[in-house]
């Protein structure tokens, strides 16, 4: 392996300075899950890493109507808080099925977010929270919604010297769930053949106000399909308009065929489980 | 020529104090530097969970963490399990139940399963299959693993 130098990281300007003066040659360190497998694999070369995990801001995990989570933290800290348990069981779903305990305790979703591959547990139930990225740099800061954060497999808007310092969740509005599921054959420790995120808003007399859905690995990146928000929009949360949604899903995406599923059952899967996970965001929002 | 990173931290108990190449992983580190040898290599990339070790109050997979993330950190390793006075009741059960052949695996099952039963004491059969789910055996067929974890958590 390249040799790289750590960096122990206490402050944003710490990280910031770093970063500035090594472009695409430094990144920050979270879990190391992905990044130190792939800079051992030899899939690129680093000259510094930098553990951000000593920088206050990116350890927050407040939650104070809306959600403000730092990229630091791990997903065992996530969803061992009680708090974020009962506000979002939709991101609960993906935090507790990423990799195994081991991963869990050191991975954070801003890291999987970052790493953008396509199957990214995570990122799907972030998207359909409307989450947003909060990058800094050196030159400032920005925010982008996380569906429009990964532009490719392994790619993504971040430019040399920017970094995530943490993503924040609105707060649930009246009337709001959120599931996320994937199909793999095993029961654990998998990557999604296909996973899908959905959201449901129901207003006062129980239409459907506002609806997200997300998919994974079935596309270069998280596919956001912004036709399934426009054909439900004032309809009800019934089986049938969830099998239509579903539909759109099958037809929208664009998957291949690999070691994990063809794309005919890639196809399949988009369907079956949008309507699932739009069945149980729906029952989500009207008990929450 | 990058510079090697000093590290102070508590294994088992015992404070440490080393300098360590910034690239190794703490896996590397506990074996080659440490001379901790009981953490095993499995596939070397987060999966197999063989190089198990407690960090933090965590379980972690040390081929996954840098050595230089050791510093101030607290670590608990398999060498930290039995005593002077005898093994770890985990480890009596998993030679009672053979819950061992090639044993490369061994040391991350007994070090997860402390983590979970020091945790969650009344951890379920799926409880605990999904705990040790991160730590893979191609020999036992893990039945036998299930039933030695169990085994100490009937015995407590």
């Amino acid at each position: 392996m390249h040799p790289f130098d750590f960096v122990a990281a206490t402050s944003v300007a710490d990280v910031n300075s770093v970063l500035a003066q090594h472009g695409n040659r430094a990144r920050p360190l979270v879990g190391g899950t992905d990044l130190l497998v792939q800079l051992r694999g030899g899939r690129f070369e680093l000259d510094a890493v930098v553990d951000i995990k000593s920088v206050p801001e990116a350890n927050v995990l407040e939650l104070n109507g809306s959600l403000k989570m730092g990229s630091a933290v791990p997903l065992a800290e996530f969803y061992e808080n009680q708090g974020v348990r009962n506000a979002y069981p939709g991101l609960i779903d993906c935090a507790e099925l990423v990799g195994g305990i081991q991963i869990q305790s050191r991975a954070s979703m801003a890291g999987n977010l970052c790493n953008a591959t396509p199957s990214g547990d995570t990122i799907c139930p972030m998207i359909v929270h409307s989450a947003q990225v909060h990058i800094t740099s050196a030159k400032g800061d920005r925010t982008v919604a996380v569906e429009d954060f990964c532009t490719g497999p392994g790619r993504t808007v971040l430019e040399d010297g920017e970094w995530v310092l943490d993503i924040t969740f609105p707060a649930p509005a009246s009337g709001f769930g959120a599931a996320y599921e994937r199909f793999i054959p095993r029961n654990e420790m998998d990557i999604a053949v296909v996973g899908v995120a959905s959201s449901v808003t129901l207003d006062g007399s129980g239409k459907i106000a506002d609806a997200r859905v997300a998919l994974a690995a079935v596309g270069p990146t998280p596919v956001f399909i912004r036709d399934i928000t426009a054909l439900l929009v004032g309809k009800e949360p019934t089986e049938e308009n969830f099998v239509a949604a579903g539909k759109i899903a099958h037809d929208a995406v664009s998957p291949i065929t690999d070691m994990r599923g063809t794309i005919e059952q890639r196809r399949h899967l988009s369907g079956v489980l949008t309507r699932r996970t739009l069945t149980k965001a729906a029952e989500r929002a009207k008990a929450g | 020529m990058v510079d090697k990173v000093h590290v102070k931290t508590t294994i088992n108990g015992q404070e440490f104090e080393f300098l360590v190449e910034p690239y190794m992983s703490l896996l590397e580190t506990l074996r080659d530097v440490l001379n901790l040898t009981g953490t095993k290599e499995g596939c070397n990339d987060g999966n197999c969970g063989a190089c198990t070790v407690e960090m933090n109050g965590r379980i972690v997979d040390s081929c996954c963490v840098l050595g230089a993330e050791l510093n101030g950190a607290t670590i608990n390793t398999i060498e930290g399990m039995a005593t002077p006075e005898g093994l770890h009741p985990l480890q009596q059960a998993f030679l009672e139940e053979a819950a061992l052949q090639c044993g490369i695996c061994t040391p991350g099952f007994l070090v997860s399963a402390k983590s979970l039963l020091e945790k969650e004491p009344d951890a379920d059969e799926h409880r605990v299959r999904h705990w040790l789910a991160g730590n893979l055996c191609r020999c036992t067929g893990y039945d036998k693993i299930i039933k030695a974890v169990q085994k100490v958590q009937t015995s407590a």
